[in-house]
């Protein structure tokens, strides 16, 4: 019943062994962590809706506060650049670093990155990039993709970073303690900061009345990447945008319990501008590229709410099949909940449908999102234009209009369902349904309890004749 | 809360699965919205509540279903249902299928305001603080994730359940975790499933209970069916048949039974 793609990917992620245990590591730390950072804040609750309020007024005034950041920006120094798509960002950036003569460029981890292409895109540019985040250095050495927004090398055990550095690093050391593999880490990429000509970064707030652009980080490489090189490009989503620093502190609140638990991040650096005169240090070239790249459309196709979205990847972190498959089975940027919504958007429904499906709608992710996107709403709209749109397979379709037929007719239902009750029964062995056909999918790893000798209805009848 | 009603008429929305799997727990609401001094009538013209087409994205069979619905239960002073699920389709989500006809959504919204998970209506509008049943046993309570997010079932159970002579309540490790049921999920993504519900049955089993309980029989019969292709020797039950003191008339969920 699924695409072929997203159930090999599911095979794949269940048969690996080290997967189950890596993602229960670092999720069940973050699970822990954050229900302690949220009870310990009397008002979180108030909290998450003036978070909502906030990015809900930006996204209704768009166009307001986009047009007032450029202006700010633009006053600051920065140059301000807009792209309707993926392929207009990057382009956009690829020219940067060709007209800087960029033979090196370092990049601070950003998940809009990932989204647009930008590594393939530097590549393909024959721009030699240099990922300094510490987890996306370990997946640059691995050639993977990010397996979660917020720990990109969540999939990988500290065994296996081990043989990675073992094998890319120029002086490993022994490797026997985090510590160790830390340290092998900052001497490989201590010089890879200091040649770049270009730095690229992401943003997790864009400040409309100052025209600043905030990161977050817990290692300082992105203050790294953003300050040695001459130049600095940030790329960024226009979801991005809060009217002012209050506000963004206010939902930094938000996003840094919700991801890991901690009040606050160990860096929480706000640019604005290049270099000034007097400046130590800093880029003397500061461009921002502002990225559409299907948000706009989003608005206009009823999931304005996903448009709240931190990436905090709380819903990541409590979802329950994506603590079983991980965050490459998605196959998208974006993997659990906020993947499957997102999904979708970005690399067209038709092949992605399987992600607003294999999900249980137990409601948690929406439970803990910082920011209260009802994302069971969003994925069953999806579920909807996915049925409208006739993606889902014929047993689906052909199933469930048999099914329509008979609970649309009471009369006919009880009939039907008392014969149902008579067929099922032949295949019972002492209460239980160990195989039947077209239960595979049911009876492969459970047995099925044998229905009722007769319904409840027809027994109630009996009881009382009146009814 | 307002003083409980004399006699109320409630409508029993029994769901699909209970009439097909479970009539009993049909039974044991009878009788615990009588004992609660309901007058309880089960309306011939109703089939499922239509979460299998809402969550599949058909939504016009699900409203289609909804019209039928509004039509049995309309009358009624309240709508009972032994399934956190079903209530939390017809509580938040009927009147949303009508968004484009007040009319309807009116009376949708009407029909909601009136529709309960059967222990949080006991508990909370009937003002039920104990139960007259006896159940020799260590229990562990799921919280199924619709009665659990939707309708805010949790503590409700677990306080009848503290009533009823000889239980002990072993919680589990993450009662509150989906146990890999989600209706046409566990058929369309079964690897996926099967993963989520033996994590499940190896926290049950952790428990030391004897008896796994919860309020929605498809998320039993799932960690019902698991257990048995474990060869758990937990047992399974609705929880309604222990509140109505009602095991000693049906075995366990999937147990053959002799005699009678």
């Amino acid at each position: 019943m699924t695409q072929p793609a997203f159930a090999a990917r599911v095979d794949r992620a269940l048969a690996d062994p080290d997967l189950k245990r890596a993602i229960e590591r670092t999720t069940g730390t973050a699970r822990s962590k954050r229900a302690a950072a949220v009870a310990a804040w009397p008002d979180f609750a108030a909290a998450r809706e003036l978070g909502r309020d906030i990015k809900d007024h930006v996204t209704a005034n768009l166009d307001h506060y986009l047009l007032t950041f450029e202006r700010n920006a633009t006053a600051a120094g920065a140059i301000v650049h807009w792209a309707r798509t993926a392929q207009e960002a990057c382009d956009i950036v690829v020219g940067i670093c060709k007209a800087a003569g960029a033979a090196s460029v370092t990049r601070a981890k950003s998940m809009l990155g990932e989204e647009i292409g930008l590594p393939h895109a530097l590549a393909d540019a024959g721009i030699e990039r240099v990922e300094t985040d510490l987890a996306e250095h370990i997946i640059q050495l691995a050639g993977d993709p990010p397996s979660h927004i917020v720990w990109p090398a969540l999939h990988k055990t500290r065994e296996q970073v081990a043989a990675l550095f073992r094998a890319h690093h120029h002086d490993p050391g022994a490797l026997a303690t985090v510590a160790a593999m830390v340290a092998s880490a900052r001497r490989e990429l201590r010089r890879r900061f200091m040649a770049a000509d270009v730095g690229i970064s992401g943003a997790n707030f864009l400040i409309a009345d100052t025209g600043a652009v905030c990161t977050v980080t817990n290692e300082g490489n992105a203050e790294l990447t953003t300050t040695p090189p001459r130049v600095h490009i940030v790329t960024a989503g226009i979801e991005k945008l809060v009217p002012s620093t209050a506000h963004a502190m206010s939902l930094l609140r938000l996003l840094v319990r919700s991801a890991t638990g901690a009040e606050v991040t160990q860096y929480t650096t706000f640019h604005c501008g290049p270099r000034r005169p007097g400046d130590a240090d800093g880029p003397t070239a500061f461009h921002i590229v502002l990225v559409d790249n299907g948000r706009s459309r989003m608005l206009a196709e009823g999931l304005a709410e996903m448009l709240r979205c931190l990436r905090c990847g709380a819903c990541l972190n409590h979802c329950v099949v994506f603590r079983q498959i991980g965050g490459h089975a998605y196959g998208g940027t974006y993997p659990g909940p906020m993947g499957a919504v997102l999904t979708p958007v970005l690399d067209g429904l038709a092949g992605t449908q399987d992600l607003p499906h294999a999900c249980t709608l137990n409601g948690q992710c929406q439970e803990v999102c910082p920011v209260a996107i009802p994302l069971p709403t969003l994925l069953r709209g999806w579920r909807e234009r996915s049925w409208r749109e006739g993606l889902e397979p014929g047993v689906v379709r052909g199933s469930l209009f048999a099914w329509r037929f008979l609970v649309l007719r009471p009369a006919l239902y009880r009939p039907a369902t008392a014969l149902a009750l008579r067929v099922m029964r032949l295949f019972a062995r002492r209460g239980w349904i160990a195989r039947m056909p077209l239960a595979g999918g049911w009876t492969r790893h459970r047995d099925l309890p044998s229905p009722a000798r007769q319904t409840f209805m027809a027994q109630l009848r009996q009881r009382r004749p009146s009814a | 809360m307002s003083a409980p009603q004399a006699r109320p008429r409630v409508g029993l929305f029994v769901t699909c699965l209970v009439d097909l799997y479970r009539p009993t727990v049909g039974f044991a609401a009878i009788r615990l919205l009588e004992q609660a001094g309901c007058q309880v009538e089960v309306p011939r013209a109703q089939t499922c509540c239509g979460q299998p087409a809402y969550n599949t994205g058909d939504r016009a069979t699900s409203r289609d279903l909804a019209r039928g619905i509004l039509d049995a239960f309309g009358g009624f002073d309240y709508v009972v249902v032994p399934s956190g699920s079903c209530g939390g389709m017809l509580r938040e989500h009927l009147p949303h299928l009508f968004d484009d006809d007040p009319n309807l959504k009116a009376r949708a919204a009407a029909l909601a305001a009136r529709s309960y998970e059967l222990v949080a209506f006991l508990v909370d509008v009937r003002g039920v603080s104990v139960v007259d049943a006896a159940y020799a046993g260590t229990v562990t309570y799921h919280d199924s994730c619709a009665g659990l997010r939707e309708l805010g079932v949790k503590d409700q159970p677990r306080r009848l359940l503290g009533s009823v002579a000889g239980l002990r309540l072993a919680e589990m490790a993450e009662p509150e975790t989906c146990c890999g049921f989600g209706g046409t999920f566990c058929v369309k993504y079964p690897a996926i499933s099967t993963r989520m519900v033996a994590d499940k049955t190896r926290d049950i089993a952790a428990s030391g209970a004897d008896t796994l309980l919860a309020g929605d029989l498809g998320c039993l019969l799932n960690m019902a069916g698991r257990l048995k292709r474990e060869a758990s020797p937990v047992r399974s039950r609705h929880v309604a048949e222990v509140l109505a003191g009602m095991t000693d008339q049906v075995p366990p969920i999937g147990e053959a039974r002799e005699r009678g």
